[in-house]
Formats: C-alpha cells, sequence, structure tokens
C-alpha cells in the first residue's frame, strides 16, 4: 500500500469501489457540505469535493473535505490547475493532508470563459499529467516539484479524469497511457451513458494492459428528466449522449422521468460490472444526492465492504 | 507580426479633449500589415477625430507622421522637429511604440490609439489569429509545428483535455483544438511515439513570469 487511503485499501481487496461527490456551497454555509455528505455515509466508500466546478465559485474543496473529514468519512480533495500555480497547489497539499485528507484527483479543470468569473485570469501553470508527477514525487521521493526535501511527505493516493468520449477517441487511451506513466493510481471517468463506445476504450485500455497499471472507476450519473439528457447531449462539451437514451426517457411521462433515469444508471453499472478492468464506480448525482444511496442498493452494491 | 485593432473613438476623444494640437504617429510595420496604425489609418482616424471635435464646435489640429518603425529610436527621433509644435502625441503603433515616444520625449503626453492584440498570422483576407506567446522556450519541434502554449486555451503540454470535441475547442467551436492539430500533424510526420513522452512542466521563467525580458547581443553592441 502507498498510503492510507480507504479507497486504495478497498480497491486493494479487489472489491468494486463506490465513490461520489458533493459540490461545496455558493457560501459559507457548512451545514450544506455536512447534510450532503451525510446522506451518503454508508453507501460509498469516498466523496468527492469539486473544486470550484464549472468555475463557479465555492466554499474551497480543501475546507469542505476537512468538515467531511470531521464526520469520520474520506473526501477526495478535487483541485485543478486553473486557479493555483505550483506554488499554491502544494501548499494546500500539504495542508490537505495534515488534515488527514489522503486522497486526491488531479484534473486541469473547466475554463473560466464557463463559469461566473469570466474576466478572470487563468493559471494553468501546469497540466494534469505534470500535475499527477508532481504529488508522486511529493509522495515517493518526499521532494516539492522545484526540488527541495518536503518534511513528512504527503501520502497521496492520486487519481485523475479520463474522458473516453472526447476526440480524437484514438488518443483517448494515450491520454491515459500518459496518466498512468506519471504515475496515476486511479481514475474516474466522464459520465458513461454510451456503454458500446466505453466497452471499445476498455477493450483499448485492456490491449495495453493499463487496466493492470491503474484502477478505472466508471463515470455514472442519473438523468432527472428528458431535458436533462438533450442538455447533457447538446451543450456539454465532451459528453456522449446516444440518441436511443434521449429518445427512451422521452418516451415516459414526465412524472416518471425520474423513475427512468435511475433505472438506466442502474443498469449501466449492473453491465458495467461485468466489464473486464472496471475497478468500481463513480456516481455523480448532480444536486441529486439524495438517490445515491438508491442507486448504490439498487445496483447491488451493498453492504460497502469494511476495511 | 503584432496584431492590433484600433481604439473605440470615445475613448480616444477622451484622451484628445483636453489638448488643441496633436501629433499622430502612425508605423510602417506590423500594424501596416493589419490594418491597424499605418499611414492609411493615420488618415482615416484624423479625419474622424477633426469631424468628432468639430460637432463640438472644437477645431483640433492634427499633424499626421508615420514612421518607419516606432518601436526603434533611430525612426523616432524623427519626431524631433515636429514635438515641439504639439501638446499630444497619438500614437497608432503597437505598445512598444507608444513607449519608444514616452521614453523619447519625456515632457510630452503620448496615447495608445489601438490595442495590442497578440502575435498573429494572418488565415485570410481580414483576419488574423493568435500563433505564438513568446514564451521563450519554443516547443514547436516536438509538437509537429503547432503550439499548444498559445493555441489550446488551457496551454496543457501532454494532450487534448476532455473537451474536445470534432477537433474543436470547447470553449468555442470557431476555435480549433490544437491538440487535434498536434496529433493530425504528428501522424502525417510519423511522430506518434513521440506523443507518448511526457512534456515535463514548463520553466516559465523565460516567459513573462520570470520578469521583463532583455535579449543583449554582446556580438552587435556598439
Amino acid at each position: 500500500m502507498k498510503t492510507n487511503s480507504k479507497l486504495e485499501k478497498i480497491l486493494n481487496t479487489g472489491s468494486l469501489a463506490v465513490t461520489s461527490e458533493c459540490g461545496p456551497p455558493r457560501g459559507a454555509v457548512p451545514e450544506k457540505i455536512q447534510e450532503k455528505a451525510r446522506m451518503l455515509k454508508g453507501y460509498v466508500d469516498a466523496i468527492n469535493v469539486t473544486d470550484n466546478q464549472t468555475a463557479v465559485v465555492r466554499m474551497s474543496s480543501m475546507a469542505a473535505c476537512i468538515f467531511i473529514r470531521q464526520m469520520g468519512l474520506d473526501p477526495i480533495l478535487q483541485m485543478v490547475t486553473r486557479d493555483r500555480n505550483r506554488l499554491a497547489m502544494q501548499s494546500d497539499i500539504l495542508g490537505a493532508y495534515s488534515h488527514g485528507i489522503d486522497t486526491m484527483l488531479c484534473l486541469s479543470g473547466d475554463h473560466p470563459q464557463f463559469g461566473d468569473h469570466p474576466m478572470a485570469a487563468n493559471v494553468y501553470d501546469i497540466d494534469s499529467v505534470q500535475f499527477v508527477q508532481m504529488v508522486k514525487k511529493m509522495r515517493d521521493k518526499g521532494k516539492f516539484q522545484g526540488g527541495d526535501d518536503i518534511e513528512n511527505p504527503p501520502k497521496m493516493f492520486i487519481g485523475a479524469a479520463a474522458n473516453p468520449f472526447a476526440d480524437p477517441f484514438e488518443l483517448r487511451v494515450l491520454r491515459l497511457a500518459k496518466k498512468v506513466a506519471a504515475g496515476v493510481d486511479f481514475i474516474q471517468t466522464q459520465c458513461v451513458y454510451n456503454l458500446d463506445k466505453f466497452e471499445r476504450w476498455m477493450a483499448q485500455v485492456r490491449e495495453r494492459g493499463l487496466d493492470k497499471k491503474v484502477y478505472i472507476l466508471a463515470g455514472i450519473t442519473p438523468m432527472k428528466s428528458a431535458g436533462m439528457a438533450k442538455y447533457m447531449k447538446k451543450r456539454v462539451p465532451g459528453m456522449d449522449v446516444p440518441d436511443e437514451l434521449v429518445e427512451r426517457i422521452s418516451g415516459v411521462p414526465k412524472e416518471k422521468q425520474a423513475e427512468e433515469g435511475l433505472k438506466i444508471a442502474v443498469e449501466s453499472i449492473q453491465r458495467l460490472k461485468e466489464v473486464d478492468g472496471v475497478s468500481g464506480f463513480h456516481i455523480m448525482a448532480i444536486e441529486w444526492e439524495e438517490k445515491v444511496p438508491e442507486i448504490v442498493e439498487r445496483a447491488g452494491l451493498l453492504p460497502r465492504p469494511e476495511v | 507580426m503584432i496584431t492590433a485593432e484600433r481604439k473605440p473613438m470615445e475613448e480616444l476623444i477622451g484622451y484628445l479633449e483636453p489638448h488643441q494640437r496633436i501629433l499622430l504617429v502612425g508605423c510602417n510595420e506590423c500594424v501596416t500589415v493589419c490594418a491597424a496604425g499605418g499611414r492609411k489609418e493615420v488618415g482615416l482616424l484624423s479625419s474622424a477625430l477633426q469631424m468628432a471635435f468639430m460637432k463640438t464646435g472644437k477645431v483640433l489640429e492634427i499633424k499626421e507622421l508615420t514612421l518607419e518603425r516606432q518601436c526603434d529610436p533611430e525612426y523616432v527621433e524623427e519626431l524631433v522637429s515636429q514635438i515641439d509644435g504639439v501638446d499630444a502625441v497619438l500614437s497608432m503603433a503597437c505598445g512598444c511604440g507608444v513607449q519608444e515616444i514616452a521614453r523619447r520625449f519625456k515632457n510630452k503626453p503620448v496615447f495608445p490609439a489601438v490595442n495590442t492584440s497578440f502575435m498573429g498570422a494572418s488565415e485570410r483576407q481580414g483576419v488574423w489569429v493568435e500563433r505564438c506567446q513568446g514564451c521563450g522556450d519554443c516547443v514547436l519541434g516536438i509538437t509537429g509545428g503547432v503550439c499548444p502554449i498559445a493555441r489550446c486555451s488551457k496551454r496543457l503540454l501532454n494532450g487534448p483535455c476532455g473537451g474536445s470535441t470534432d477537433g474543436k475547442c470547447e470553449i468555442n467551436p470557431e476555435i480549433d483544438c490544437a491538440w487535434h492539430l498536434i496529433w493530425e500533424r504528428m501522424k502525417v510526420l510519423g511522430m506518434e511515439k513521440s506523443y507518448e513522452q511526457i512534456m515535463p512542466a514548463k520553466d516559465w521563467r523565460t516567459n513573462r513570469d520570470g520578469g521583463p525580458r532583455k535579449i543583449v547581443r554582446e556580438d552587435l553592441a556598439l
């Protein structure tokens, strides 16, 4: 084991891991993050805490992670390279680890253009691959990116994202290979709706033996309505929502669409459980966290293992 | 070349309001090529300003002049004979030219008439696009001749982000995904293997992050 991360321990036992996520509140209201985390207790192994997701200002991921940690749960610190240079990132990693946060997700982050401060400078001092390298060097060599020694180096279990659906498709596995070469431990993928394409991507992942080097958690986001399905299909960059799915959810009456969305999510998990190289699920129920326990239960992922 | 666009008239009028006699100076280099501040634009702006002030009952005296190169002290020296008779200078050069005039004529106000935009190339008639950020440590040799620093919206060095769709950038479908272009070039050139090499974190000291930059060529110094 490289770290004390609960997620690492569970993945190491070979059981399917389950993670979910919480978006911190848009204000100094810790109760909101605590309430979201409470709903997930006992149903997931670790909780991602987003870092100014969609480039909209929210309570800092680290602060929200600390609240979750204090509840005895396991947060995953998400951090983007958009807002901080390497000094700020490393100091936050030291701070987070000092608060018992031992798992993180290294991302480049949505461009500020999408958010509530499109006039902001974007940093992008390093990219997500270099970010993984940096955290690994901190952990395994005990050195800052600049080369100096760290006193009590942070032992982070290192995650990154992968989008099997963005273009060019042939680069998608190569990009994962780069993250693996950089030293990533686990991957959480973009929401999987196009299962056929995901399975093609996984086949390429296995062909290169990458599934033996990194744990892959498939991203699952339940659709609340036909409107959401259409929005995801048309407006969210890098999202692949097949027409059949939009038709299926549009084909049921409005009041039953949410249930249909949950059913699709559960069916997706059940099919993906059988895919070789899938080590777990990352269930992102956007502003619908209360449904995560139900999805986990219906998908047969309970009880969560004790480690 | 350095590209620029003329500032809005209201802003220029605001600068010139307190003044009576203006020296309007164009530049025969980049801003001429991108049609922002060459001889022709000097003439056009001069008439437009005079007309705008005439409406308010004010006569603005404008001397027009276009230098060979406003970023070069040798050419800026040509303004010596003109400068005493004016209250202020309005420069149509890039920011380098404006500053060269400010440096040479310490007591004379100088105003920019253009917004200096970026280092770019002409994509087609009337369209200029950013191509270089002057990072001071060129990577084009390993990225197939397409710059990820200037042309990827997140200046990623190790491949496209998850938002690349149909060869376009997630922030705007008018912008090509730089990594898509790089990959296409790499395939043509048989450089696929080099894509898998991780490009290490960049040393931004050669970029503006290391402070204002300077090139000293001892061999050329007089």
